[in-house]
């Protein structure tokens, strides 16, 4: 009797406690829902997460008075988790597209990704259009794997590792490599005779996805961003993480 | 349940029938089942040929410098795990030759599973009285003829539960094919799960396919088991 009684004590007390940190959270933070396993964007380093991404909401916090607070998560439940409001935004280097819109919404882009296509030098593709029939060489999950279906007649090899793709290609064993344009800087500079193609391969924005009901959310870190860009900002931080060219 | 079910039925969907995902899981297996079938072959080829060098060797004392490189082979190959063996065929030895990467993956494995088989079938010739030897020196046969119409035969049916073994070990070594950007049935199930971020689905899938077909070779070896058997009465 007295340990039910005990425990009834505590189950309400723990109840006060979860209502009044909600209403807290309410005012004073916005979760931010990401996965921490894509550098630069977000990535942990030592027990933070930090990055590109990370330090955007951060400031888009700071400008609206409210405290950041990162939830690391399995990529795919980022927009279960925005919609169902167990977070405020998701940032997590997500690219706007059609399936995640009829879910959420998203505000304006603040900074494009590109797929780019490594060559051998003097190799006869010249643009993203001559890999017709052509070997590509990807790394197993990236964007450029799924695009790179979309190459008529061509034949995609999926490497489990981004620099085994680099390495076919020095050897011959494929054409082209297509990948994200800030691994893509490291690997021609780390080898001789490559070349990133001009014309990138795709272009993507990055935004911030927020629940559908809370617009007035939306409007707010649409107005933040802004401000950031204005004000050079969020170039500051992106510079920070990605030498720029 | 019937919320279990749905929820079931839409992962199902995701990962095999939508954009047709299941292809990549039978072109897989075919890649996996070829690889191994010429593999086994090369295998069991290079494998007796050691064996019979070794025991000869072992028997009569001669070929001795073809023995010392047999032993050199089998110390290198059993001595170094097999995908890093793979990985060296495919950027080291034919790293500027224009090679078809199923030729790579054969010889690989091939090479690999030798070494095993030699071991395997020596131990087979070794455990054949040496009564049969005499016996058939003193029909008249030769050392060859001995060797193969009356020691290999014997040796044959008592290591096939242990060659049998190294099948099913050698079909699930190919799954490391995936290194050097070959979709085995293995990658198969990485793809989907690279499009679907679902794990356990498609991993659970090609488990059940190379059990499937473990259960099948292990019926086929027992078969042949059994038939070798009869010339026992």
């Amino acid at each position: 009797m007295k340990i039910s009684k005990v425990i009834c004590g505590v189950l309400a007390s723990a109840m006060v406690l979860a209502f009044a940190g909600c209403g807290k959270s309410e005012k004073t933070t916005l979760v931010m829902a990401t996965n921490a396993e894509f550098p630069p964007y977000e990535y942990r380093d030592g027990d933070k997460i930090v990055g590109i991404d990370a330090e955007i909401a951060k400031a888009v916090a700071d400008d609206m008075g409210l405290e950041l607070v990162i939830e690391d998560m399995a990529f795919d439940s980022i927009i279960a988790a925005v919609q169902s409001g167990k977070a405020d935004i998701g940032v997590a280097g997500m690219t706007v597209s059609e399936d995640r819109l009829a879910s959420v919404n998203f505000s304006d882009p603040y900074t494009t990704a590109a797929q780019v296509v490594i060559v051998k030098e003097g190799s006869a593709i010249a643009s993203p259009a001559d890999l017709t029939g052509k070997k590509v060489g990807v790394q197993l999950g990236t964007t450029g794997d799924i695009y790179a279906g979309d190459i008529e007649d061509a034949s995609v090899e999926r490497f489990n590792k981004g620099f085994e793709a680099v390495q076919s290609l020095l050897q011959d064993k494929i054409d082209a490599v297509i990948i994200d344009r800030e691994p893509a800087k490291v690997f021609i500079s780390e080898n001789e005779g490559l070349i990133i193609l001009d014309e990138e391969y795709t272009i993507e924005d990055y935004a911030i996805a927020i629940s559908k009901d809370n617009t007035e959310l939306l409007e707010k870190v649409n107005a933040s961003l802004a401000k950031l860009k204005e004000s050079g900002r969020l170039q500051e931080i992106i510079d920070k993480y990605i030498t720029a060219e | 349940m019937t919320e279990w079910f749905s929820e079931f039925a839409d992962r199902f969907y995701r990962n095999f029938i939508k954009e047709d995902r299941w292809q990549y899981i039978t072109d897989g297996l075919l890649v996996t089942i070829q690889i191994t079938v010429f593999a086994v072959i090369l295998g069991v080829v290079i494998g007796f040929l050691v064996a019979i060098i070794r025991s000869t060797h072992d028997k009569t004392g001669k070929l001795k410098i073809a023995n010392v490189i047999c032993r050199l082979y089998l110390t290198v190959i059993r001595g170094t795990p097999v995908v890093v063996q793979l990985l060296i065929i495919y950027y080291g030895i034919f790293a500027s030759v224009t090679i078809d990467k199923m030729i790579v993956a054969v010889i690989a494995f091939g090479i690999n599973s030798g070494a095993y088989v030699a071991e395997i079938v020596r131990s087979g010739i070794m455990s054949i009285d040496k009564g049969q030897f005499e016996a058939g020196r003193s029909l008249g046969f030769n050392y060859a003829q001995t060797m193969i119409y009356i020691i290999i035969p014997q040796a044959f049916k008592n290591v096939l539960p242990a060659l049998g073994n190294e099948l099913i070990v050698l079909l699930k070594e190919t799954s490391v094919s995936g290194y050097i950007a070959m979709e085995d049935l293995t990658k198969g199930g990485d793809i989907i799960r690279s499009r679907t971020y679902d794990a356990m689905m498609p991993l659970l899938a090609v488990a059940a396919i190379y059990l499937t077909v473990v259960i099948i070779l292990e019926f086929l070896v027992g078969k042949l088991e059994r038939r070798l058997r009869n010339s026992d009465h």
